[in-house]
């Protein structure tokens, strides 16, 4: 079936990044037992730790002992936090996946229709605004858009709360079902808490929202254009087929195909940028857990970090690549 | 098969000017254009690939590139004038009266939808067909241009097919409402010869058992011949000579259509292989075309060619020149 | 050569943005060539007494927590900033082209190989993968240029690799190995000239974001350690400033770095046109 014969492609690439993970865990200029014991540790407590980690065997047991702890999902203790390392982090992906589900909801809804509608009015004022969006946006740097939307919507305008996190100290957060907080409060039909969590959700989403948009109205625009201007749109114009039948079911469904393609590289965007939006907005996910770990020199949770970014990543081009053969028969066909 | 000498003609183009924008400038690619289709008849009009012949079918079915402007004329369809007709009236008509097939029939196609699906969606338009009548309908078309295994081709996609099928799509779909005109661009450049054979006499058929009028266009003066009741010549945007296919060849009238002629075998190759006609066509983009444009190419010219506006001269039942000094 | 020079002129005539952009750069370059002698204050002097102090004509861009001229600082970090990118994007372009000319004029096992690392990287998130090289090899600038090199490779493997495999049949090619050359001398005096002006849109276009990489990297803490004027860093410095409403110090380095990367972008766009108009978008 297509999902295994995908799946198998994605091995090497899985096995690639578990190797490069493992070098950089064994990277450390120094004794690498010294920092995992921490600055306060004495000599024995180091001696345990290099035994312990195995960093007293040979590199290639070292990796054998690390792929078989992956397999065991031991991914190390934090120093600071004295917590298992993927226990916090599954604690807190939740609320990165919200903010980042919602980002990319926000940037999708609004780059494509902009793109569309470029593509359909050639030099209007849509297609003007969507030049300018699609230039500046991406030489908008993550951290600064936050800032910005921040000093103009929480210290100018007082619209939006502060940026303390997923919620305001005055309310909690609601029961636990999925960890959205969005989604948890409707269950619980707290309507309140949804409005909250909402509130603290718009600007950061929005401000990784404004990266994104750029590149996927581009592509939006370009290949609705490609598409437009195609033989068999002529073709459909010439049996008469209505307007909007043309635009959607003809033409959008073809210029999709590219725009699922750079939902890849978005996505790399995203990964990445949460780490920083996170950092603006004191949001209690996992790109701020590995931004906290790295500057106390706590490095496990770093290392679990990355090895889930990367895990993710190569799941969700998974996903994509799967998406797209659904959309394109000639994928699907020719394989 | 001769018109059955309706006195209205199905189809009626008069004085037909198209321009076009171009960062180089303003291409007068059609210029006061006119001829007359009937209903069952079969016409061609030939030229050298430039001369405008596409752009007038564009025209016609109100498909030009929005770069284009028409500065003149009018077409009547059916009653029905083209050029002042909304857009809601245009596309009423369009793939349902008045309909086209492409050159390249695999890209004219959707590539990402199935060849059933696409011609559902013109029955879906314009026939009188349910949702569920819409697929069966479909199948049927399919077999009647003669695709084998219709049921199992409606659901494959163009990729999956030859361009001899894509071309039989095409025309399916171009004829699943039973128009009155089919204008065909060039419908079988691109395919091998003995598929051009094929697809053109499968319109000649429909096209005779539906009693539809067809405007030919080509490059190819054979393939004209072999098909075509009538022809029309075309020349840098000028129709320079309309006649009855039989009397074209016997007599040919124009300066051009003489050159044309002489430089086909009998074999039907194209044009452009065996161009002995000397000089080009002209620039379209320059202010300073003389009136016939054919004269720069033309060992009878004389002063009145540039001077006199072209005339449209009658010279037997059923043909026109656009010729100062016929032969 | 005179034909390409006034190629590039009537480009930039045509795209008045685009020469705007060429002019911005050289602002940029000239303020990173001259750094301190441009500044009108000391970088790194502080002044308790004028701490936080808005934009005013003493100090067009105001002044920081610790009374420091923030647009001589901008200035001076200039320098910096573009220094780190630019090694970064050299080394990216070096290593990464020459892997990837030899990758697709080879082929065979230097295929795989380079195939191998190149999607290796690109399985990463790239500014995950830069913090997790910046975790692994230490907190430094140099390691910054290092990470930031890395994750920009993939891009130069594939194009140099893309573009030497289309070019490797090529009737030049032949006549220079006909000649007697080398391979390694067709792969580097032929093929490596001919992919150039792509190979330059790339650099242009790389340049924006590799600044953006090395200031998102100071901006939580990696690298650059204060008082080293830097603009990610600054803007980190600022940032707790902005819910108080002291905006300046965070604003200007980061329309300042935001203007960088844009002429950036604008000049990979520019030189695109002037190289491979067909790929316009």
């Amino acid at each position: 079936m297509i999902v295994l014969r995908r799946l198998a492609t994605a091995l090497p690439v899985i096995a690639g990044v578990i190797v490069v993970t493992f070098l950089l865990t064994r990277a450390l200029p120094g004794d690498p037992a010294v920092y995992f014991a921490g600055p306060a540790a004495t000599k024995q407590a180091i001696e345990e730790i290099r035994h312990q980690l195995g960093f007293d065997r040979s590199l290639p047991v070292q990796f054998l002992d690390y792929l078989e702890r992956l397999a065991h999902a031991d991914l190390g203790t934090s120093l600071t936090t004295g917590q298992p390392v993927l226990t916090e982090l599954l604690t807190r992906l939740p609320a990165s996946g919200e903010l980042m589900l919602l980002a990319l909801f926000l940037s999708v809804g609004i780059a494509v229709p902009l793109g569309i509608t470029a593509a359909m009015r050639p030099g209007s004022g849509v297609d003007h605004a969507c030049r300018v969006v699609t230039t500046a946006g991406v030489s908008l740097p993550t951290f600064f858009t936050g800032l910005l939307l921040v000093y103009v919507f929480y210290y100018l305008l007082g619209v939006a709360p502060a940026p303390l996190g997923r919620l305001d100290v005055f309310f909690s957060a609601p029961p636990q079902h999925s960890g959205f907080y969005l989604i948890d409060s409707l269950l619980a039909g707290d309507i309140e808490t949804f409005c909250a969590a909402l509130g603290q959700l718009v600007l950061p989403a929005a401000t990784m929202a404004i990266f994104t948009l750029a590149p996927l109205a581009r592509i939006t625009r370009a290949a609705m254009l490609e598409a437009l201007g195609s033989e068999f749109i002529r073709t459909a114009r010439a049996s008469g087929l209505s307007g909007p039948r043309i635009v959607f079911v003809y033409a959008f469904r073809n210029a999709v195909l590219p725009v699922i393609t750079t939902l890849g590289v978005v996505l790399s965007f995203m990964l990445g940028a949460n780490v920083l939006v996170e950092k603006v907005f004191a949001w209690p996910g996992i790109g701020s857990y590995a931004v906290d770990a790295l500057i106390a020199s706590d490095y496990a949770p770093v290392q679990g970090f990355v090895l889930m970014m990367a895990l993710l990543y190569v799941l969700l081009n998974l996903v994509i690549d799967l998406v797209y053969g659904v959309v394109d028969p000639r994928v699907r066909l020719e394989a | 098969m001769i018109g059955d000498g309706n006195a209205v003609p199905l189809l009626a183009v008069e004085n037909l000017g198209v321009e076009f924008r171009t960062r180089s400038g303003t291409v007068r690619a059609v210029d006061g254009i006119g001829f007359e289709l009937r209903r069952g008849e079969t016409m061609a009009l030939v030229g050298e690939s430039g001369s405008g012949k596409s752009v007038t079918a564009y025209a016609i079915m109100g498909i030009l590139d929005a770069a284009a402007r028409i500065t003149s004329g009018t077409i009547m369809f059916g009653g029905l004038e083209l050029l002042c007709a909304g857009e809601r009236a245009i596309t009423e008509i369009r793939g349902r009266e008045l309909a086209i097939i492409f050159q390249n029939p695999r890209t004219a196609l959707n590539p990402i939808r199935t060849v059933g699906g696409q011609i559902a969606d013109i029955l879906l338009r314009h026939g009188n067909v349910t949702a569920a009548q819409a697929p069966g309908r479909a199948i049927e078309m399919l077999a009647k241009v003669r695709i084998p295994d219709p049921e199992r081709r409606a659901r494959s996609y163009p990729f999956e097919l030859s361009g001899g099928m894509c071309q039989r799509v095409m025309i399916a779909m171009a004829l699943a409402c039973a128009p009155q005109l089919l204008i065909a661009d060039e419908p079988t450049t691109g395919l091998d010869i003995t598929t051009q054979a094929v697809i053109m006499d499968l319109i000649a058929e429909l096209a005779a058992s539906q009693r539809m009028a067809t405007l030919l266009i080509t490059h190819d003066l054979g393939l004209a011949a072999e098909y075509c009741d009538r022809i029309a010549v075309m020349h840098a945007g000028h129709i320079v000579e309309t006649a009855p296919t039989v009397a074209l060849f016997a007599t040919p009238r124009h300066p051009y259509t003489a050159k044309l002629i002489a430089a086909t075998p009998g074999g039907a190759p194209s044009l452009e292989a065996l161009a002995a006609i000397p000089g080009a066509l002209p620039d379209l983009r320059r202010g300073d075309l003389p009136l016939c444009r054919y004269s720069e190419r033309c060992e009878r010219a004389a002063p009145a060619c540039v001077e006199r506006p072209l005339p449209r001269q009658v010279v037997e039942e059923g043909r026109r020149v656009a010729c100062h000094f016929p032969l | 050569m005179t034909a390409a020079l006034r190629h590039a002129r009537y480009v930039l005539g045509e795209n008045p943005v685009t020469a705007f952009a060429f002019a911005l750069f050289f602002v940029f370059a000239l303020c990173a060539a001259l750094g301190p002698a441009l500044a009108p204050y000391d970088p790194l002097a502080s002044n308790a007494g004028e701490s936080l102090a808005g934009p005013s004509a003493a100090h067009w861009f105001g002044t920081d927590q610790l009374g420091r001229d923030i647009l001589s600082r901008i200035v001076v970090a200039t320098r910096l900033d573009l220094g780190i990118a630019t090694t970064a994007v050299v080394l990216a372009f070096a290593i990464g082209a020459l892997s990837g000319l030899a990758a697709g004029y080879y082929g065979g096992w230097i295929d795989r190989i380079v195939g191998r690392a190149v999607d290796t990287i690109m399985a990463f998130p790239l500014f995950v993968l830069a913090m997790g090289i910046v975790a692994a090899l230490g907190n430094s600038v140099a390691n910054i240029v290092i990470a930031t090199a890395i994750i920009n490779l993939p891009i130069y493997a594939r194009l140099a690799r893309a573009e030497a495999n289309v070019r490797r049949g090529a009737g030049f090619v032949e006549a220079a190995r006909l000649c007697g050359n080398s391979e390694a001398r067709i792969v580097l005096g032929q093929l490596l000239p001919n992919i150039l002006p792509l190979m330059m849109v790339q650099v242009s276009l790389t340049l924006g974001y590799a600044i953006l990489n090395a200031a998102g990297l100071s901006f939580i803490g990696l690298g650059v350690r204060p008082p080293t004027a830097e603009w990610g860093i600054m803007v980190a410095e600022g940032a707790s400033f902005i819910v108080s409403g002291e905006w300046w110090v965070a604003f200007f380095p980061g329309i300042v770095l935001m203007t960088a990367v844009f002429c950036f972008n604008l000049m990979g766009d520019g030189l695109r046109d002037i190289v491979d108009p067909q790929r316009r978008t």
